[in-house]
């Protein structure tokens, strides 16, 4: 179930004044079950990355394969590709339409061709791997809460049992609680059914509290590619193309300059903590 | 297909034409329009023809641009033609065959009318390309303004056309994610007869609706917050005021107007048809 | 003379049920005093829902309160006759910056205001022009706004209030839709026409980083205000914050956990030069003793 793209370009409006390479060669593989993120400043060709990963945009040269096979091939089932990476659009919850939450759920399994009963023991299965509260099933999307709003969203595309989640900042617009609650859901919904779960994002604290993997995008190419640790040792290239890192890195190299011995490829806050603590106690 | 029809858009350029009052461009236009339907002779298209050419050059809008507003009516141009060159009876038979006849008055009329639309067309789009749709409603503002001592309430319509200009794209934008979004959640927009087409659109308008409705709500407050209240009160950061250039402009408009009515009236019957 | 006072403010409206029969009543906000004096930075923090927003209309007299009274610049605000005057004084920018920018062209958004205000046709001009300049967006003077980044787009909505000249700027999340750039461009452009203008700005938010420079931070929930002080003496406890589904900035948060592992640090710190000091002072402490 990886995902590799080879070459991929993207142009809008080829030929023409308002032509822009949104994409430049692009390759990447992605295995199985990891968690990614892909950080980049807007404009950067991170949301036109995500849009080809399930089909929605279409490449204007290279491939991109999913679980071996090139999408752009003849007669290759589209349909079965976007049930099979979901993708979660920045607020979400401004396509909820139906009448309750429930069969707004069910929208997505209904396309898939499936059983009313098979619709509703998914839409229900979602609903409870997001914890949306049971009491709300049947009132109108429109009179949740913010933060439950989103989860019904994000339950709608989770209820097509995609292998891949690919999420487009899910978190924006939420109080810092409702942005925790978000991130700890993804990341137990990652451990419990093992999917791939591709996250876009601008806060680097989250990146580098959740994900095992970062993708950075600048201009429509890729800047780096690693592990935290590896990607936010750039931190200068990365402020160069209006990124930084999060706040505690930045906190270790000021330790190190005013000469404590601490590591710095350090990026969450319990690291951070383990690394001071090491300098006292020897 | 919708990227082709340009009628209604704005080109940027600096010309006379651009710098001239928009009421003057809406009512020249107007005077334009209405000297193509009061005449109807080689003469006074030939003085059409001209003042239109001349016009555009000044413009600075090429002219592969303007002829690109004419694909949208391409099927009317063609029915016209057909209607009139057919169905048109009078003068000399010049082609028959079988129920098929034309005469010397049908080719006429339709060449006259085919003319006509065509020059309507860019006579009214030059001014959308010369004009910003700002402006253009600031104009009709104005120019209707006489209309308030009938109740009308000029200045809302106006306010509320130049709103709809502004979010008009960012709906657009809105519109295509919205699509998106519901085709990654399987959504099938393309495949299906007519009902079930319509059906689909359902997960997409509802959204659209209820996005327009928060976007209505915002905006009230956010100008209430500016404090607007009505039209009254108000004053206008680009008042219009006419100057010289546009008084020449009404001037020139009026001239071609009287000479094209005045060779309807005055040349002799036989000057007007070759 | 305050610039902005509450006092028991009180904000209720009807909870209807499918069919429209009202079936309760709801309190948005619930008792709330606040004081803000002239040249202040204040900032309101809560989670979604806590009532901050509600209150922040209440400035601008788009609510006017069901109880208690709210004064902005000496004017109660549910007078009626002095409702253009209350909303010259206190300008409002929103969440959201596609939904508040009303013209089609940057500097005909700016003029909005000054024309409502029935301002003369060449004062408008300056006014626009000088707006522009102090957000830095001189130069985009002419161009749509649908083209403009979210932060240069809060950014004219900002110079479209600062045109209005109003004693104080409540901004209602401006930063909420915006990325972590756009964010910075938002927060610095107000913090330098706090200097060039000596406005005062009353700054609602979700995000912790944005309120270290206030002068007064007050905390919402359930339409009470349940925390007022300092931003050091707000911060200073992290678990009261977090029960009111609030964090604290990453610094602060790491300054947390090192005392809780036994060094010895103040609460309350707000920025990573200060922690960058505790931290190496303690160490030099720490090497002294060993040598002793």
């Amino acid at each position: 179930m990886s995902i590799k793209l080879e070459n991929l370009n993207y142009t809008y409006s080829p030929g023409n004044a308002y032509e822009k390479h949104a994409l430049k060669n692009v390759n990447l593989e992605i295995p199985h079950g990891q968690f990614v993120g892909i950080i980049g400043h807007t404009g950067s060709g991170k949301s036109t990355l995500i849009q080809h990963l399930n089909g929605l945009m279409k490449a204007t040269s290279g491939a991109l394969y999913y679980d071996g096979k090139n999408i752009y091939d003849e007669g290759y089932d589209m349909k079965a590709l976007r049930s099979q990476v979901g993708l979660v659009f920045q607020y979400p919850e401004h396509q909820l339409f139906e009448v309750d939450v429930l069969t707004d759920v069910c929208f997505g399994p209904k396309n898939q061709g499936l059983s009313e009963e098979e619709c509703l023991k998914r839409a229900k299965e979602a609903l409870e791997l997001v914890e949306f509260p049971e009491k709300y099933y049947h009132q109108s999307p429109f009179e949740l809460s913010g933060g439950q709003k989103r989860r019904a969203a994000i339950a709608g595309v989770l209820a097509m049992k995609p292998k891949v989640l690919v999420l487009d900042e899910p978190t924006a617009g939420l109080d810092p609680k409702g942005r925790d609650d978000i991130l700890d859901q993804i990341e137990r919904l990652h451990k419990e059914t093992g999917m791939t779960v591709i996250l876009v994002s601008h806060s680097m604290e989250d990146i580098a509290r959740y994900v095992e993997r970062i993708i950075v995008m600048n201009h429509g190419e890729k800047l780096f590619d690693g592990m935290p640790k590896e990607v936010f040792a750039h931190y200068k290239e990365l402020e160069q193309v209006g990124l930084a890192a999060p706040q505690v890195t930045y906190m270790m190299h000021d330790l190190k300059a005013q000469g404590m011995d601490v590591r710095t490829d350090v990026t969450t806050i319990e690291e951070a903590a383990d690394e001071i603590m090491r300098c006292f106690h020897d | 297909m919708i990227r082709d029809i340009t009628i209604g858009q704005y080109y940027p350029a600096k010309s006379s034409i651009h710098r001239l009052d928009p009421r003057v461009k809406i009512v020249c236009t107007l005077l334009f329009l209405i000297s193509l339907f009061v005449q109807n002779s080689i003469l006074g298209y030939a003085i059409a023809t001209v003042f239109l050419a001349v016009v555009i050059k000044v413009s600075k809008v090429p002219l592969k641009f303007i002829v690109r507003g004419l694909k949208a009516i391409v099927i009317l141009l063609m029915f016209t033609v057909v209607m009139n060159l057919f169905l048109t009876k009078g003068g000399e038979e010049i082609f028959g065959f079988w129920i098929f006849h034309i005469s010397e008055q049908g080719l006429r009329t339709s060449v006259f009318m085919a003319v006509r639309l065509i020059y309507l067309i860019m006579g009214s789009s030059l001014m959308t390309f010369t004009t910003t749709p700002n402006s253009l409603t600031d104009g009709i503002e104005s120019l209707l303004h006489p209309l308030n001592r009938f109740h009308v309430p000029v200045h809302e319509v106006a306010m509320m056309m130049s709103i709809a200009l502004r979010f008009i794209p960012i709906l657009l934008e809105e519109t295509d994610k919205i699509m998106k979004a519901q085709i990654a959640r399987g959504a099938d927009l393309e495949s299906g007869n007519i009902i079930q087409k319509t059906k689909a659109m359902v997960p997409i308008l509802v959204p659209l609706f209820v996005s327009a409705f928060r976007r209505a709500n915002d905006l009230a407050m956010a100008m209430e917050a500016r404090c607007y209240c009505g039209g009254e009160g108000r004053t206008k950061m680009k008042p219009l005021i006419y100057k010289n250039r546009d008084y020449m402009a009404y001037t020139v408009t009026v001239v071609y107007l009287v000479l094209i009515i005045g060779i309807g009236r005055f040349v002799p019957f036989k000057l007007w048809i070759f | 003379m305050e610039m902005v006072q509450a006092k028991e403010l009180v904000y209720e409206y009807e909870k209807r049920d499918d069919e429209g029969n009202v079936i309760g009543m709801n309190r948005a906000v619930d008792g709330v005093d606040i004081d803000v004096k002239p040249g202040q930075f204040v900032a309101i923090l809560g989670h979604n829902g806590s009532g901050k927003s509600t209150l922040a209309k209440h400035i601008n007299a788009i609510l006017v309160p069901t109880g208690g009274t709210m004064w902005v610049n000496g004017v109660d605000t549910k007078n009626p006759d002095e409702l253009m005057h209350v909303r010259q004084s206190a300008g409002m920018v929103f969440q959201n910056p596609d939904n508040q920018i009303i013209g089609t062209v940057v500097e005909e958004d700016v003029g909005f205001g000054p024309e409502n205000l029935g301002v003369p046709t060449d004062e408008i001009w300056t006014r626009v022009e000088e707006s522009l300049k102090a957000v830095g967006m001189l130069e985009y003077r002419t161009h749509s706004p649908n083209k403009l980044s979210g932060g240069q787009k809060q950014r004219v909505a900002i110079a479209g209030v600062i045109a209005m000249e109003p004693k104080c700027i409540v901004l209602d999340e401006p930063t909420a839709m915006l990325d972590p750039n756009g964010r910075k461009e938002v927060i610095s452009t107000v913090q330098e026409l706090r200097k060039k203008k000596q406005v005062t700005v009353i700054l609602i938010t979700h995000y912790m980083e944005e309120v270290i420079d206030a002068d007064q931070v007050y905390v919402m929930d359930g339409g009470h205000i349940v925390m007022h002080g300092t931003p050091r003496e707000i911060f200073s406890q992290v678990k009261e914050l977090k029960k009111y589904r609030l964090d604290v900035p990453q610094v602060t948060m790491l300054a947390e956990e090192l005392r809780n592992r036994g060094l010895d640090i103040p609460r309350g710190i707000l920025r990573r030069e200060e922690l960058v000091r505790y931290v190496t002072e303690l160490k030099e402490k720490e090497e002294k003793s060993h040598v002793n």
